[in-house]
Protein backbone atom coordinates (compact mmCIF):
# COMPACT_ATOMS: atom_id res chain seq x y z
CA UNK A 1 0.00 0.00 0.00
CA UNK A 2 1.25 3.47 -0.83
CA UNK A 3 1.01 5.67 2.25
CA UNK A 4 -0.99 8.90 1.81
CA UNK A 5 2.02 11.14 2.31
CA UNK A 6 2.39 14.63 0.94
CA UNK A 7 4.38 14.50 -2.30
CA UNK A 8 7.74 16.20 -2.66
CA UNK A 9 8.25 19.21 -4.93
CA UNK A 10 11.44 20.92 -6.01
CA UNK A 11 13.11 23.39 -3.68
CA UNK A 12 13.26 25.73 -6.69
CA UNK A 13 15.79 28.42 -7.54
CA UNK A 14 14.85 30.80 -4.72
CA UNK A 15 15.74 28.68 -1.71
CA UNK A 16 18.17 31.35 -0.52
CA UNK A 17 15.25 33.49 0.64
CA UNK A 18 14.25 31.11 3.33
CA UNK A 19 16.68 28.36 4.12
CA UNK A 20 20.26 29.47 4.75
CA UNK A 21 21.14 29.93 8.42
CA UNK A 22 24.14 31.98 9.57
CA UNK A 23 25.40 28.93 11.48
CA UNK A 24 24.10 26.40 8.96
CA UNK A 25 27.46 24.82 8.06
CA UNK A 26 28.43 24.48 11.72
CA UNK A 27 27.71 20.90 12.68
CA UNK A 28 30.07 21.79 15.50
CA UNK A 29 31.08 25.31 16.62
CA UNK A 30 34.27 26.84 15.29
CA UNK A 31 37.13 25.94 17.60
CA UNK A 32 35.81 22.49 18.51
CA UNK A 33 38.75 20.14 19.06
CA UNK A 34 39.16 17.83 16.08
CA UNK A 35 36.90 19.89 13.84
CA UNK A 36 37.59 19.93 10.11
CA UNK A 37 35.94 21.27 6.98
CA UNK A 38 34.32 19.11 4.33
CA UNK A 39 33.84 21.01 1.09
CA UNK A 40 32.92 20.22 -2.44
CA UNK A 41 31.14 21.22 -5.60
CA UNK A 42 27.77 20.12 -6.93
CA UNK A 43 27.83 19.67 -10.72
CA UNK A 44 25.18 18.70 -13.26
CA UNK A 45 25.29 16.41 -16.28
CA UNK A 46 26.98 19.05 -18.40
CA UNK A 47 29.72 19.47 -15.81
CA UNK A 48 28.34 22.88 -14.89
CA UNK A 49 28.29 23.93 -11.24
CA UNK A 50 24.86 23.83 -9.64
CA UNK A 51 24.53 27.22 -8.01
CA UNK A 52 21.02 26.74 -6.64
CA UNK A 53 21.47 23.60 -4.56
CA UNK A 54 21.44 23.03 -0.84
CA UNK A 55 23.37 20.29 0.92
CA UNK A 56 22.34 18.99 4.34
CA UNK A 57 24.08 16.42 6.52
CA UNK A 58 23.16 14.33 9.56
CA UNK A 59 25.58 12.21 11.54
CA UNK A 60 26.41 10.47 14.79
CA UNK A 61 28.56 12.20 17.37
CA UNK A 62 32.16 11.03 17.90
CA UNK A 63 30.85 8.32 20.25
CA UNK A 64 28.55 6.93 17.57
CA UNK A 65 25.43 8.17 19.33
CA UNK A 66 22.46 10.32 18.40
CA UNK A 67 20.77 12.74 20.77
CA UNK A 68 17.33 11.42 19.85
CA UNK A 69 14.60 9.40 21.58
CA UNK A 70 14.84 6.62 19.00
CA UNK A 71 18.46 5.95 19.93
CA UNK A 72 18.19 4.30 23.35
CA UNK A 73 21.85 3.35 23.58
CA UNK A 74 23.99 5.05 26.18
CA UNK A 75 27.21 6.16 24.52
CA UNK A 76 30.42 6.00 26.51
CA UNK A 77 31.92 9.27 27.63
CA UNK A 78 30.70 12.84 27.77
CA UNK A 79 28.83 14.49 24.89
CA UNK A 80 30.73 16.91 22.68
CA UNK A 81 29.71 20.46 23.63
CA UNK A 82 27.86 22.29 20.88
CA UNK A 83 27.50 19.22 18.69
CA UNK A 84 24.37 19.61 16.53
CA UNK A 85 24.78 16.66 14.20
CA UNK A 86 23.06 18.58 11.44
CA UNK A 87 24.62 20.79 8.80
CA UNK A 88 23.11 22.88 6.03
CA UNK A 89 24.84 24.85 3.31
CA UNK A 90 23.49 26.32 0.07
CA UNK A 91 25.87 26.20 -2.86
CA UNK A 92 27.52 29.45 -3.88
CA UNK A 93 28.02 30.99 -7.32
CA UNK A 94 30.59 28.32 -8.14
CA UNK A 95 28.45 25.42 -6.92
CA UNK A 96 30.51 25.02 -3.76
CA UNK A 97 29.37 24.07 -0.28
CA UNK A 98 31.18 23.44 2.99
CA UNK A 99 30.51 22.09 6.46
CA UNK A 100 32.45 22.21 9.72
CA UNK A 101 32.20 18.94 11.58
CA UNK A 102 33.97 16.12 13.40
CA UNK A 103 34.35 12.46 12.50
CA UNK A 104 31.32 10.46 13.61
CA UNK A 105 31.78 7.30 15.63
CA UNK A 106 30.76 3.82 14.48
CA UNK A 107 27.03 3.11 14.21
CA UNK A 108 25.49 -0.38 14.16
CA UNK A 109 23.81 -1.53 10.97
CA UNK A 110 20.40 -3.21 10.99
CA UNK A 111 22.08 -6.56 10.29
CA UNK A 112 24.15 -6.30 13.45
CA UNK A 113 27.41 -5.39 11.77
CA UNK A 114 29.16 -2.09 12.32
CA UNK A 115 29.03 0.74 9.82
CA UNK A 116 32.07 2.81 8.99
CA UNK A 117 31.97 6.49 10.01
CA UNK A 118 29.54 8.20 7.67
CA UNK A 119 27.38 11.25 7.14
CA UNK A 120 23.94 11.03 5.62
CA UNK A 121 23.49 13.71 2.96
CA UNK A 122 20.42 15.29 1.38
CA UNK A 123 20.85 17.27 -1.84
CA UNK A 124 18.12 19.67 -2.88
CA UNK A 125 18.15 21.82 -6.03
CA UNK A 126 16.13 23.37 -8.76
CA UNK A 127 15.46 20.49 -11.12
CA UNK A 128 15.36 17.93 -8.32
CA UNK A 129 11.72 17.08 -7.70
CA UNK A 130 12.73 15.04 -4.68
CA UNK A 131 15.84 15.26 -2.54
CA UNK A 132 18.75 13.02 -3.42
CA UNK A 133 20.22 11.01 -0.57
CA UNK A 134 23.86 10.03 -0.48
CA UNK A 135 26.53 9.30 2.11
CA UNK A 136 29.99 10.64 2.91
CA UNK A 137 32.61 8.11 3.98
CA UNK A 138 36.25 8.97 4.69
CA UNK A 139 39.33 7.85 2.77
CA UNK A 140 41.39 7.55 5.96
CA UNK A 141 39.11 4.79 7.27
CA UNK A 142 40.06 2.01 4.83
CA UNK A 143 39.55 -0.86 7.27
CA UNK A 144 36.15 0.29 8.47
CA UNK A 145 35.08 1.09 4.91
CA UNK A 146 36.08 -2.39 3.75
CA UNK A 147 33.50 -4.00 6.03
CA UNK A 148 30.76 -1.37 5.81
CA UNK A 149 27.54 -3.08 4.70
CA UNK A 150 26.25 -0.09 2.78
CA UNK A 151 29.47 0.51 0.85
CA UNK A 152 29.63 -3.21 0.14
CA UNK A 153 26.13 -3.10 -1.32
CA UNK A 154 27.29 -0.60 -3.93
CA UNK A 155 28.83 -1.61 -7.25
CA UNK A 156 32.61 -1.40 -6.65
CA UNK A 157 32.98 0.71 -9.78
CA UNK A 158 31.02 3.53 -8.15
CA UNK A 159 32.00 3.17 -4.48
CA UNK A 160 34.65 5.87 -4.63
CA UNK A 161 31.96 8.49 -5.28
CA UNK A 162 30.91 8.02 -1.64
CA UNK A 163 34.38 8.48 -0.15
CA UNK A 164 35.64 11.94 0.79
CA UNK A 165 39.32 12.55 0.11
CA UNK A 166 41.72 14.07 2.58
CA UNK A 167 42.75 17.71 2.03
CA UNK A 168 44.83 20.09 4.13
CA UNK A 169 41.63 21.58 5.59
CA UNK A 170 39.77 18.33 6.08
CA UNK A 171 38.06 16.49 3.26
CA UNK A 172 36.74 17.05 -0.23
CA UNK A 173 33.44 15.53 -1.36
CA UNK A 174 32.10 16.48 -4.79
CA UNK A 175 28.57 15.61 -5.83
CA UNK A 176 27.90 14.77 -9.49
CA UNK A 177 24.18 14.61 -10.10
CA UNK A 178 24.14 13.06 -13.56
CA UNK A 179 26.45 11.33 -16.03
CA UNK A 180 30.22 10.90 -15.88
CA UNK A 181 31.38 10.16 -12.36
CA UNK A 182 27.81 10.24 -11.12
CA UNK A 183 27.55 10.01 -7.35
CA UNK A 184 25.79 6.97 -5.90
CA UNK A 185 22.38 8.01 -4.58
CA UNK A 186 20.18 5.98 -2.28
CA UNK A 187 16.53 5.14 -1.92
CA UNK A 188 15.48 5.29 1.70
CA UNK B 1 3.42 0.26 16.02
CA UNK B 2 7.17 0.38 16.68
CA UNK B 3 8.29 -1.24 19.85
CA UNK B 4 10.48 0.49 22.35
CA UNK B 5 13.87 -0.99 22.87
CA UNK B 6 15.62 -2.71 25.75
CA UNK B 7 19.12 -1.27 25.76
CA UNK B 8 20.54 -2.84 28.91
CA UNK B 9 21.30 -6.16 30.53
CA UNK B 10 21.70 -9.48 28.78
CA UNK B 11 19.63 -8.39 25.78
CA UNK B 12 21.80 -5.37 25.03
CA UNK B 13 22.42 -6.49 21.47
CA UNK B 14 18.70 -6.66 20.77
CA UNK B 15 17.84 -3.18 19.59
CA UNK B 16 14.60 -2.68 17.77
CA UNK B 17 14.68 0.21 15.37
CA UNK B 18 11.59 1.87 14.02
CA UNK B 19 11.16 1.42 10.31
CA UNK B 20 9.59 4.02 8.04
CA UNK B 21 7.27 2.92 5.26
CA UNK B 22 8.35 3.22 1.67
CA UNK B 23 6.82 6.20 -0.07
CA UNK B 24 8.72 6.37 -3.33
CA UNK B 25 5.66 5.86 -5.50
CA UNK B 26 4.05 9.02 -4.15
CA UNK B 27 6.79 11.36 -5.25
CA UNK B 28 7.56 12.68 -8.71
CA UNK B 29 10.00 10.70 -10.86
CA UNK B 30 13.36 12.46 -10.65
CA UNK B 31 13.51 12.50 -14.43
CA UNK B 32 10.38 14.39 -15.50
CA UNK B 33 11.42 15.84 -18.87
CA UNK B 34 8.46 18.22 -19.10
CA UNK B 35 10.24 20.04 -16.28
CA UNK B 36 13.36 20.73 -18.28
CA UNK B 37 15.75 21.31 -15.39
CA UNK B 38 15.43 17.65 -14.42
CA UNK B 39 17.12 16.43 -17.59
CA UNK B 40 20.73 17.14 -16.60
CA UNK B 41 20.17 16.89 -12.86
CA UNK B 42 18.30 13.61 -12.35
CA UNK B 43 20.68 10.70 -11.74
CA UNK B 44 20.99 8.21 -14.61
CA UNK B 45 21.59 5.11 -12.50
CA UNK B 46 18.99 3.45 -10.28
CA UNK B 47 18.98 4.43 -6.62
CA UNK B 48 20.63 1.94 -4.25
CA UNK B 49 18.48 0.79 -1.34
CA UNK B 50 19.77 2.20 1.96
CA UNK B 51 18.73 0.11 4.98
CA UNK B 52 17.32 2.22 7.80
CA UNK B 53 19.88 2.31 10.60
CA UNK B 54 20.15 4.69 13.54
CA UNK B 55 21.45 7.39 11.21
CA UNK B 56 18.26 7.25 9.14
CA UNK B 57 15.66 6.81 11.90
CA UNK B 58 17.02 9.68 13.95
CA UNK B 59 17.26 13.28 12.82
CA UNK B 60 17.80 16.83 13.99
CA UNK B 61 15.28 17.99 16.56
CA UNK B 62 15.85 21.66 15.98
CA UNK B 63 14.69 23.79 18.83
CA UNK B 64 12.84 26.98 19.27
CA UNK B 65 16.07 28.95 19.34
CA UNK B 66 15.76 29.05 15.55
CA UNK B 67 12.37 30.77 15.60
CA UNK B 68 11.60 34.29 16.79
CA UNK B 69 8.05 35.46 17.57
CA UNK B 70 7.75 37.50 14.35
CA UNK B 71 8.95 34.66 12.12
CA UNK B 72 5.47 33.19 11.79
CA UNK B 73 3.88 36.44 10.59
CA UNK B 74 5.28 37.47 7.21
CA UNK B 75 3.20 40.66 7.29
CA UNK B 76 4.98 42.03 10.39
CA UNK B 77 8.61 41.84 9.38
CA UNK B 78 8.94 45.44 8.13
CA UNK B 79 7.80 48.94 9.10
CA UNK B 80 4.69 48.76 6.94
CA UNK B 81 2.31 46.08 5.80
CA UNK B 82 2.93 44.28 2.54
CA UNK B 83 0.61 44.71 -0.42
CA UNK B 84 -1.78 41.93 -1.21
CA UNK B 85 -4.49 39.70 0.18
CA UNK B 86 -3.75 38.86 3.81
CA UNK B 87 -4.15 35.13 4.51
CA UNK B 88 -3.76 32.72 7.40
CA UNK B 89 -2.17 29.40 6.41
CA UNK B 90 -2.48 26.70 9.04
CA UNK B 91 -2.59 22.94 9.30
CA UNK B 92 -1.43 19.86 11.07
CA UNK B 93 1.72 17.84 10.42
CA UNK B 94 1.11 14.12 10.86
CA UNK B 95 2.76 10.79 10.14
CA UNK B 96 1.19 8.54 7.54
CA UNK B 97 0.14 6.34 10.44
CA UNK B 98 -1.90 9.23 11.79
CA UNK B 99 0.24 10.49 14.63
CA UNK B 100 0.82 14.24 14.98
CA UNK B 101 4.42 15.39 14.56
CA UNK B 102 4.95 17.77 17.48
CA UNK B 103 7.60 20.45 17.94
CA UNK B 104 9.10 20.25 14.49
CA UNK B 105 10.49 23.16 12.53
CA UNK B 106 8.44 24.37 9.55
CA UNK B 107 10.11 26.82 7.14
CA UNK B 108 8.32 28.62 4.32
CA UNK B 109 9.35 31.00 1.54
CA UNK B 110 7.34 32.60 -1.22
CA UNK B 111 6.91 35.31 -3.85
CA UNK B 112 5.11 38.55 -3.05
CA UNK B 113 1.58 39.44 -4.15
CA UNK B 114 2.87 40.43 -7.59
CA UNK B 115 4.62 37.09 -8.06
CA UNK B 116 8.13 38.42 -7.52
CA UNK B 117 10.71 36.83 -5.23
CA UNK B 118 13.12 38.99 -3.30
CA UNK B 119 16.02 37.20 -4.92
CA UNK B 120 18.83 38.25 -7.25
CA UNK B 121 17.93 35.75 -9.96
CA UNK B 122 14.26 36.79 -10.12
CA UNK B 123 14.22 39.83 -12.37
CA UNK B 124 10.98 39.73 -14.29
CA UNK B 125 9.22 43.13 -14.42
CA UNK B 126 6.90 42.81 -11.45
CA UNK B 127 7.40 45.10 -8.47
CA UNK B 128 9.27 44.19 -5.32
CA UNK B 129 7.48 45.08 -2.11
CA UNK B 130 9.67 46.88 0.44
CA UNK B 131 7.47 45.48 3.19
CA UNK B 132 7.72 41.83 2.21
CA UNK B 133 10.66 39.45 2.44
CA UNK B 134 8.75 36.21 1.98
CA UNK B 135 10.44 34.11 4.67
CA UNK B 136 8.67 32.43 7.59
CA UNK B 137 9.55 29.91 10.30
CA UNK B 138 7.55 28.31 13.05
CA UNK B 139 7.41 25.20 15.21
CA UNK B 140 4.49 22.81 15.34
CA UNK B 141 2.76 22.62 18.73
CA UNK B 142 2.18 19.53 20.84
CA UNK B 143 -0.51 18.42 18.37
CA UNK B 144 1.60 19.03 15.29
CA UNK B 145 -0.29 22.21 14.40
CA UNK B 146 1.34 25.21 12.75
CA UNK B 147 0.12 28.63 11.62
CA UNK B 148 1.49 31.41 9.43
CA UNK B 149 0.09 34.82 8.57
CA UNK B 150 1.19 36.02 5.15
CA UNK B 151 -0.13 37.42 1.89
CA UNK B 152 -1.34 35.36 -1.01
CA UNK B 153 1.56 35.02 -3.46
CA UNK B 154 1.10 35.83 -7.12
CA UNK B 155 1.70 33.57 -10.09
CA UNK B 156 4.87 34.24 -12.06
CA UNK B 157 6.33 33.39 -15.45
CA UNK B 158 9.32 31.14 -15.98
CA UNK B 159 11.34 29.93 -18.91
CA UNK B 160 10.46 26.24 -18.96
CA UNK B 161 8.30 26.42 -22.08
CA UNK B 162 6.42 28.96 -24.17
CA UNK B 163 4.26 31.22 -21.99
CA UNK B 164 5.00 29.15 -18.90
CA UNK B 165 3.56 30.38 -15.58
CA UNK B 166 3.86 28.78 -12.17
CA UNK B 167 0.63 28.47 -10.21
CA UNK B 168 0.74 30.51 -7.01
CA UNK B 169 2.49 28.51 -4.29
CA UNK B 170 4.27 28.65 -0.96
CA UNK B 171 7.42 26.56 -0.48
CA UNK B 172 7.48 24.38 2.65
CA UNK B 173 10.42 22.64 4.33
CA UNK B 174 9.85 20.08 7.10
CA UNK B 175 12.10 17.87 9.19
CA UNK B 176 9.78 15.58 11.09
CA UNK B 177 11.61 13.52 13.69
CA UNK B 178 13.92 11.47 11.47
CA UNK B 179 16.25 11.95 8.50
CA UNK B 180 13.90 9.61 6.67
CA UNK B 181 10.98 12.02 7.10
CA UNK B 182 12.63 15.12 5.63
CA UNK B 183 10.32 16.78 3.11
CA UNK B 184 10.49 19.85 0.88
CA UNK B 185 7.32 20.61 -1.01
CA UNK B 186 5.01 23.35 -2.29
CA UNK B 187 1.52 24.35 -1.20
CA UNK B 188 -0.90 25.48 -3.88
CA UNK B 189 -4.26 27.28 -3.78
CA UNK B 190 -7.59 25.75 -4.77
CA UNK B 191 -8.90 26.01 -8.32
CA UNK B 192 -5.80 27.54 -9.84
CA UNK B 193 -6.27 27.74 -13.65
CA UNK B 194 -2.51 27.23 -14.09
CA UNK B 195 -2.46 23.69 -12.70
CA UNK B 196 -3.07 21.99 -16.03
CA UNK B 197 0.03 23.36 -17.69
CA UNK B 198 2.45 23.24 -14.76
CA UNK B 199 4.99 20.40 -15.12
CA UNK B 200 6.10 20.67 -11.50
CA UNK B 201 2.62 20.21 -10.04
CA UNK B 202 1.86 17.50 -12.61
CA UNK B 203 5.11 15.66 -11.95
CA UNK B 204 3.31 13.90 -9.09
CA UNK B 205 2.02 10.81 -10.90
CA UNK B 206 -1.09 10.04 -8.85
CA UNK B 207 -3.84 12.68 -9.22
CA UNK B 208 -5.06 11.99 -5.68
CA UNK B 209 -1.59 12.56 -4.29
CA UNK B 210 -1.34 15.74 -6.35
CA UNK B 211 -4.45 17.07 -4.65
CA UNK B 212 -2.68 16.74 -1.29
CA UNK B 213 -0.53 19.67 -2.44
CA UNK B 214 -3.59 21.91 -2.76
CA UNK B 215 -4.70 23.82 0.32
CA UNK B 216 -8.39 24.33 0.98
CA UNK B 217 -10.21 27.53 1.75
CA UNK B 218 -11.53 27.41 5.30
CA UNK B 219 -14.17 29.56 6.98
CA UNK B 220 -13.18 28.47 10.49
CA UNK B 221 -9.73 30.02 10.21
CA UNK B 222 -10.93 33.01 8.17
CA UNK B 223 -10.83 36.05 10.44
CA UNK B 224 -13.63 38.63 10.03
CA UNK B 225 -12.44 41.98 8.72
CA UNK B 226 -8.89 40.65 8.57
CA UNK B 227 -7.72 37.59 6.63
CA UNK B 228 -8.82 34.60 4.55
CA UNK B 229 -8.01 31.16 5.95
CA UNK B 230 -6.38 28.33 4.03
CA UNK B 231 -5.67 24.91 5.54
CA UNK B 232 -2.73 22.80 4.41
CA UNK B 233 -2.25 19.54 6.29
CA UNK B 234 1.05 17.77 5.69
CA UNK B 235 1.63 14.03 5.98
CA UNK B 236 5.17 12.72 6.47
CA UNK B 237 6.28 9.11 6.16
CA UNK B 238 5.13 7.09 9.13
CA UNK B 239 6.43 3.92 10.69
CA UNK B 240 5.27 0.58 9.52
CA UNK B 241 4.19 -2.27 11.72
CA UNK B 242 7.23 -4.46 11.32
CA UNK B 243 10.06 -2.92 13.29
CA UNK B 244 13.46 -4.30 12.47
CA UNK B 245 15.20 -6.47 15.03
CA UNK B 246 18.79 -5.36 15.28
CA UNK B 247 20.23 -8.71 16.16
CA UNK B 248 22.51 -10.97 14.23
CA UNK B 249 20.78 -13.85 12.57
CA UNK B 250 17.29 -12.64 13.28
CA UNK B 251 14.94 -10.32 11.50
Amino acid sequence: MIPPVTPSQTIGPFLHIGLPWPDGPDVVPDGTPGAFVISGTVVDGAGEPVTDAMVETWQADPRGGFDHPDDPRTPAGPPLPGFRGFGRCPTDGAGRFWLRTVKPGPVPAPDGTTQAPHLDVSVFARGLLHRLVTRVYFDDEPEANATDPVLNSVDPAFRSTLVATTTPEGYRFDIRLHGDGETVFFAL
Amino acid sequence: MPQETVPSGPVASRLTLPHYVGDGAVHPPLLSPEYRSTVLRAPTRPLVLLPQSFTEVTGPLLGEGRVSPTDGDLTRQHDGEPQGQRIVVSGQVRDSDGRPVPYTLVEVWQANAAGRYRHAVDNWPAPLDPNFTGLGRTMTDSQGRYRFVTIRPGAYPWGNHDNAWRPAHIHFSLFGRAFTQRLVTQMYFPDDPLFDTDPIFNSVPDPRARQRLVSRFDWDTTQPQWALGFVFDIVLRGRDGTPFEDQKGEK
